[in-house]
C-alpha cells in the first residue's frame, strides 16, 4: 500500500531530484496515512533516502540496467509498484523520467498527472495542482483511476528532510528484451546542465555573436550555473540546441535565472516562469522581460557582465 | 512507408490565456488556433522522408469539427490526407486510445507526435500510444533516419544526446532539432488549393476511457515590480541576490 518513489541516479550517485521526489511521497504519503518505498536502480548508497522520509528502498543492482533504456526502467518500477501494492507512484521529471512515465502509465493502468507542482489538494478524491498552458496558467487534475502517477515538476516542492531509517531490501526483478538500443551517450561531463542547476546564465541575440559566449560561461563559471540561450540563439548555431529553452525548448525551473541580452518574448518566458528569482541585463528599458523580471540592469552587457563576474569572484572568496 | 503525424490544435503562443465558467473551461474567445509546433517539426521530416523516401503521410487530430482548419493547414503542407476522430480530446490517455485505433487499422510505419503539446503539456500522447501498441518508441526524437525497416535515431537527454537504434513500427516524440528551423514551411496558393481536393475523413470515435479530469483553472499571482539596480551599483546588486532573495 506504501506511495512508491523512483529515486533517479547516475553513476551510482542519486540526482537531487530523486531526493526532491522522496520528500514529495513522503507528503502524500503522510496525507494517504501510509509509508514510502522507494525503487532504486545501481545506486550506491540507497540508506540515504531514509533522510528524505523513506522507509524502505527495493534496491536493483543489475549491469544490464547501467544504461537507461525507457521501456526496461518502466518495466521495473511496474513490477514494484505491483510487488507493493502502491496506489500512488511519483516520478520525476527529468527527460528519462518523462520518457518511461507513459509507459509506466499504460503499464499500471494508471492516471498520469505531469508538471505536479504541491502536494495533493485532496486524496479522495485524489487531485493534483499542475502547469499548463506552457506555465501561463495552474490545472487542479483529478485522477480517478485506482493506481495513480505523479510526475513531479523539478525544483517545485523543494528538500523536505524527514529522517527515518530505510531498509534496504534486494530486489530483482525480471529484464525484458527491448527494442529500442542504445548505441551510444554523448553527454557534456562535469559541466552542470540546465535539468540540474540552481542557477541558469543566459544568453540572447543581444550578444551579438558565439564569439562572445566566453563572459556568459565566466559568470556561470562563478555560479556554478549550467548555460542556456534564447531560441534564435540555438537557430542561428551560435549554442546547442539543448540550451535552448523556452516554450518550444527547455522549461527551467531553477533558484535564479539570469537573462542577458534576450527580449522576453512571451515565448521564451513561457519557458522560464517557474524559475524563482529572475535577474535581467538588457540595454533596453523597454524589453518586456523587466516586466517579468524580479532584479534589473538596464545596461550594456558587454559592460555589466565582466563587471558583475568581479563582483562575485570577490564575493565568493568572501564568504568561503 | 506510411507515416501517420499526429496534429494537436493549439492556441497560438502569443494567446492571452483566460477561463470560463467558473474557471472551469479554457476560453476561446479571440484566440487563434494553430499547428502545435511540436507537431510542426515531426510534420516537417514526414514531408522529407515522402519527397525523399517516397513514403505517404496522412495527418490525424482527435477533436471536434473546430479542428479542421488546422488539419487542412497540414493537408495545404503537403499531407496526402487527414483524419478527425470526432471527440473532444477529454485527456492524453483518451487521446493515445482515439489515436491507437487509427495506427493499427491504417497499419502505419511510423508515428510521429510532438513531444508535448504547448496547452497542456502532458508529455503524454507519444509514449502512451507506444504503450497501447507495443510498438518501439524514441522520445525528445532530433534526428531520425530510416532504412528499410531498421531505425536510427537520435534523442535528446539532460546535458547532452544519446544515439539509438530500433526497428519500425516506431512511435517517435518530435521537438526542435528534428529539421532545421529554415525547412519549416508556410502554405502555398498551390498548397491551399490542392489541401481543399484532398480526403478528410471524420471517424467516429471508439469507446474509451478517462482517466484524468480538469477540475479547474488557476492563474499565477501577479508578481510584484522589478528592482532595478544600476550598472555602476553592482554591489548593490550581490547584496540584494544575497540577502533579500537569497539565492547566492
Ligand atoms: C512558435 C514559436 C515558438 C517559439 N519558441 C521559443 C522558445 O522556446 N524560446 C525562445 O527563446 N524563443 C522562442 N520563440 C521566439 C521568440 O518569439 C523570440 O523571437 C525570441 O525569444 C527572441 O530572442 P532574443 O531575445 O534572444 O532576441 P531579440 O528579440 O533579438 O532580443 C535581443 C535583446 O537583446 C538586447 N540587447 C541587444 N544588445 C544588447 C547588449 N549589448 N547588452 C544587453 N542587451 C542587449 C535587446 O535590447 C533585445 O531585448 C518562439 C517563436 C515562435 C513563433
Amino acid at each position: 500500500m506504501s506511495v512508491l518513489v523512483y529515486t533517479e541516479s547516475e553513476q551510482g550517485k542519486y540526482k537531487k531530484v530523486a531526493f526532491e521526489v522522496a520528500s514529495y511521497a513522503r507528503a502524500v504519503a503522510d496525507q494517504l496515512g501510509t509509508t514510502v518505498t522507494a525503487i532504486s536502480i545501481n545506486a550506491e548508497d540507497p540508506s540515504v533516502l531514509g533522510t528524505y522520509g523513506v522507509t524502505k528502498v527495493l534496491h536493483v543492482k543489475d549491469a544490464k540496467l547501467d544504461t537507461f533504456n525507457a521501456k526496461t526502467y518502466a518495466d521495473v518500477i511496474k513490477q514494484a509498484a505491483e510487488q507493493e501494492a502502491s496506489k500512488v507512484v511519483v516520478v520525476s521529471s527529468t527527460a528519462d523520467s518523462k520518457y518511461l512515465a507513459p509507459l509506466l502509465a499504460i503499464g499500471l493502468k494508471a492516471g498520469y498527472a505531469s508538471n505536479v507542482v504541491a502536494a495533493p489538494t485532496s486524496v479522495s478524491p485524489f487531485t493534483v495542482k499542475r502547469t499548463a498552458f506552457t506555465n501561463k496558467a495552474f490545472n487542479l487534475t483529478r485522477i480517478s483511476t485506482d493506481v495513480k502517477l505523479v510526475g513531479l515538476s523539478k525544483n517545485s516542492v523543494g528538500l523536505k528532510e524527514n529522517a527515518t531509517t530505510a531498509e534496504v531490501t534486494d530486489f530483482s526483478p525480471s529484464i525484458p528484451e527491448n527494442g529500442v538500443h542504445v548505441e551510444a551517450v554523448d553527454k557534456a561531463t562535469n559541466t552542470v546542465t540546465i535539468a540540474d542547476a540552481e542557477i541558469v546564465v543566459s544568453g540572447g541575440r543581444g550578444l551579438k555573436g558565439p564569439e562572445n559566449w566566453g563572459m556568459i560561461e565566466e559568470l556561470a563559471d562563478v555560479l556554478d550555473a549550467a548555460t542556456a540561450c534564447s531560441k534564435p540563439v540555438s537557430d542561428l548555431g551560435w549554442r546547442p540546441h539543448g540550451e535552448h529553452v523556452g516554450q518550444t525548448g527547455k522549461p527551467v525551473a531553477a533558484n535564479l535565472y539570469i537573462a542577458i541580452g534576450i527580449s522576453g518574448a512571451i515565448q521564451h518566458l513561457a519557458g522560464i516562469n517557474a524559475s524563482k528569482v529572475k535577474l535581467v541585463i538588457n540595454t533596453d528599458p523597454e524589453a518586456p522581460f523587466f516586466k517579468a523580471a524580479d532584479y534589473g540592469v538596464v545596461g550594456d552587457a558587454f559592460e555589466v557582465v565582466p563587471a558583475l563576474t568581479e563582483k562575485l569572484k570577490a564575493f565568493k572568496a568572501q564568504n568561503a | 512507408m506510411k507515416i501517420l503525424v499526429c496534429i494537436s490544435h493549439v492556441p497560438d503562443t502569443t494567446s492571452k490565456i483566460n477561463f470560463s465558467e467558473g474557471d472551469t473551461k479554457f476560453d476561446t474567445n479571440g484566440v487563434q488556433f494553430i499547428i502545435n509546433p511540436n507537431d510542426e517539426y515531426g510534420l516537417t521530416r514526414a514531408m522529407w522522408f515522402k519527397e525523399k523516401q517516397g513514403a505517404t503521410v496522412d495527418v490525424v487530430n482527435v477533436g471536434g469539427p473546430e479542428t479542421e482548419p488546422t488539419l487542412r493547414k497540414a493537408l495545404a503542407l503537403g499531407a496526402d490526407g487527414a483524419i478527425r476522430v470526432n471527440t473532444p480530446a477529454v485527456d492524453g490517455y483518451a487521446v493515445a486510445e482515439q489515436l491507437a485505433k487509427v495506427f493499427t487499422d491504417g497499419s502505419y510505419d511510423l508515428v510521429i507526435a510532438g513531444r508535448e503539446s504547448i496547452d497542456y503539456n502532458g508529455g503524454m500522447v507519444p509514449g502512451m500510444l507506444a504503450g497501447l501498441t507495443d510498438a518501439n518508441f524514441i522520445n525528445t526524437c532530433i534526428s531520425l533516419e530510416i532504412d528499410g525497416t531498421n531505425v536510427k535515431a537520435i534523442r535528446e537527454i539532460d546535458g547532452g544526446k544519446e544515439t539509438v537504434s530500433t526497428t519500425l513500427p516506431l512511435v517517435i516524440g518530435a521537438q526542435k532539432g528534428l529539421v532545421e528551423e529554415s525547412d519549416l514551411r508556410i502554405p502555398n496558393m498551390r498548397g491551399i488549393m490542392m489541401a481543399r481536393k484532398k480526403p478528410l475523413t471524420v471517424l467516429e470515435p471508439v469507446e474509451a476511457s478517462q482517466e484524468t479530469e480538469s477540475v479547474k483553472f488557476e492563474k499565477p499571482t501577479p508578481k510584484g515590480a522589478v528592482t532595478l539596480v544600476s550598472p555602476d551599483n553592482l554591489d548593490e546588486l550581490v547584496n540584494l541576490l544575497h540577502n533579500e532573495a537569497k539565492v547566492i
